[in-house]
């Protein structure tokens, strides 16, 4: 069992409302990320579900209990922090070990859990080392050790990637996306890296400045954001933007196009534009194209991309792959006129 | 050129650096002579440094007419009792000050310092008489009780100043893994605040077995510690300047010791928290 609801849960710190009324259901079984720009409040609410912050107003439900006012400790969560928290005077066995032995369980079997969890981690040589003689990604499945000891209803996540380098943190990220198919247990996640948010997720909640601006599966906010927030959050490169002018019958202000829906002609488009700084991924290449009296266009092409900094090319959007978006950034429904109007 | 300049730099400060610490020392050293003259060489008009007859006399004297034993063992337990028992109180009050801050807590913090700017006369009236409707004058339980109180205010700041260094995360942590806030304090704070925990009882075992106001006013001889026992030997017995620092070595050299073997845990003590 891992269920939890939020019902109009807020924080305020003294005059500042950081947590906006928040409904959230989160289902058994489900990973979860909390996806977001910093301040937004995604590591505030995580930390009320772990019970570490008080909740101003509204309910947290666990697992059908009210838990609002429960202590961490009683809430049968574990978290991972960003920092490893580990116990630096604690050897990797102890550290593991604590939790079961703040549960009062029995010697032989903290010894059989930890011989399975270090197993699992690949921590088996490591277990009369202290943190410090451990490299980041070791401490990290450490700290993941010790919340897994315990069989948790669910796993709270604080950003546990953002301190490790490049490699090892696409390595940690399928790790863990393995541990959550293994262990089936809930699991919430929280960054502000949207790859992480995309490749990990059965579903994603984007937050703005105290409120959840969307809630879905991955695809579906990267085909169907609710608005330009959460539409230039998600996918990377960022979507390309184009103000417009509203029409007595289009109220749209605002284009969205994603880099890979764009595509490219050395002879006719309906943008011409100078090709700037490219980025070559191997696989995939990104120009930045410097349309007149518009702005500067993304453009995601093949790894064997032809053009060269300076060359004057043409830019047209793929059908139907354009978002409207209205003054207020909310996206209108799709339009097909939208091409005359730019 | 600037190796030359570096190294004459360096000769200056050292030089400076000894004729500082020997000014400091040498109402020390001078004790230390004195103790091993005679009374009559300890008053002469031209005081030699070394050349006199050296004599163990006054040792003796001291040890002959007072019970030493007695006034070093009411110090130890005066100047460690009260420390333990300010770390008791200390160590929960600088985990909240730390840990779980209010709006509060830096006037707090801010009045429990301001209570060391009053100046020990101040409060004299009140605690005598307290002291003698409860009957604990000449107790060493009261001295405890006097001293924990004095060293209150240090004792939290110090560790307060070092609980702040230690990331909040790791506390949270244990918080997760099940431990309630006596475990928390007990299996994680005072392990990794061990080495500010030591300085802090360090520094108030010297601050407490130094004292000299409060334990020459509130005892009389049986909870009399070493500070006490070198006053008698200026009065009301006579003035003896021999005897006097005899006596004044045998009060000082334990904590001499003490300080000298931990000066890298006092030094890194006071100065943490200075440079982040």
């Amino acid at each position: 069992m891992g269920s939890i609801n939020l019902k109009q849960v807020t924080k305020d710190f003294g005059d500042v409302s950081v947590i906006k009324p928040i409904d959230l259901a989160i289902k058994d079984g489900e990973f979860i990320v909390f996806v977001g720009p910093s301040g937004c409040g995604k590591s505030t609410l995580l930390r009320m579900i772990a019970g570490l912050e008080d909740t101003t107003s509204g309910n947290i439900e666990i697992d059908g209990q009210d838990a609002t006012d429960t202590p961490p400790a009683k809430r049968g969560l574990a978290m991972v922090f960003q920092s490893y928290a580990l116990y630096p005077h604690m050897s990797v066995r102890n550290n593991i070990a604590f939790p079961l032995k703040r549960a009062k369980v029995s010697k032989a079997e903290i010894e059989k859990k930890i011989a399975s969890v270090t197993k699992t981690l690949n921590l088996s040589d490591y277990l009369d080392r202290k943190p410090g003689q451990l490299s980041g990604g070791q401490r990290q499945r450490v700290a993941i050790g010790r919340a897994i000891v315990r069989q948790p209803s669910a796993f709270l996540f604080d950003e546990p990637l953002s301190n490790l380098d490049a490699s090892l943190r696409v390595n940690m990220r399928l790790e863990i996306s393995e541990l959550h198919k293994t262990l089936a247990t809930t699991m919430i996640y929280v960054t502000h890296d949207q790859v992480e948010a995309m490749t990990m997720a059965d579903r994603i909640a984007v937050f703005n400045a105290g409120i959840i601006e969307q809630v879905g599966s991955p695809l579906e906010l990267y085909n169907t954001p609710v608005n330009k927030f959460v539409a230039g959050f998600i996918g990377s490169p960022k979507m390309n933007f184009i103000a417009v002018e509203p029409t007595a019958t289009d109220a749209t202000c605002c284009l969205g196009i994603r880099p890979e829906h764009i595509t490219i002609s050395t002879t006719s488009g309906t943008w011409p534009g100078k090709v700037g700084v490219i980025e070559h991924l191997g696989s995939e290449t990104f120009l930045h194209v410097h349309v007149e009296g518009k702005a500067t266009f993304t453009v995601k092409a093949g790894g064997d991309c032809p053009y060269v900094y300076g060359d004057n090319i043409y830019l047209s959007a793929v059908e139907n792959k354009m978002l409207h978006f209205d003054a207020a950034g909310i996206t209108l429904p799709q339009q097909h006129a939208s091409l005359v109007a730019i | 050129m600037s190796i030359k300049n570096s190294h004459r730099s360096k000769i200056i400060y050292t030089f400076l650096a000894w004729t500082i610490s020997s000014l400091i020392f040498f109402p020390i050293l001078w004790t230390l002579i004195t103790s091993f003259k005679t009374e009559a060489e300890a008053i002469s008009a031209s005081p030699s440094l070394f050349m006199f007859d050296w004599t163990l006399e006054n040792y003796e004297e001291v040890l002959a007419r007072s019970p030493y034993f007695n006034h070093f063992w009411n110090s130890i337990v005066i100047s460690l009792g009260s420390s333990i028992l300010g770390l008791l109180i200390a160590i929960p009050a600088a985990w909240s000050m730390a840990f779980v801050q209010t709006k509060r807590t830096k006037h707090l913090l801010m009045w429990m310092l301001s209570t060391k700017m009053l100046p020990p006369v101040g409060v004299l009236i009140p605690i005598y008489l307290l002291f003698r409707d409860f009957g604990l004058l000449d107790t060493k339980v009261g001295l405890v009780i006097v001293m924990t109180l004095i060293n209150l205010p240090i004792m939290v700041w110090m560790l307060y100043t070092y609980f702040r260094e230690i990331p909040s995360e790791v506390l949270e942590a244990s918080r997760m893994d099940g431990a309630n806030i006596a475990e928390e304090i007990w299996y994680v704070l005072l392990p990794i605040a061990l080495p500010g925990i030591a300085s802090t009882l360090l520094l108030t075992v010297i601050l407490a077995w130094n004292e000299a106001f409060w334990t020459l006013i509130l005892t009389a001889a049986d909870a009399a510690p070493l500070t006490a026992f070198i006053a008698s030997y200026s009065s009301p017995e006579g003035l003896f300047y021999a005897k006097l620092s005899a006596a004044s070595m045998m009060a000082i050299v334990p904590i001499l010791i003490l300080g000298w073997f931990s000066q890298k845990q006092l030094v890194r003590g006071l100065s943490f928290g200075a440079v982040k």
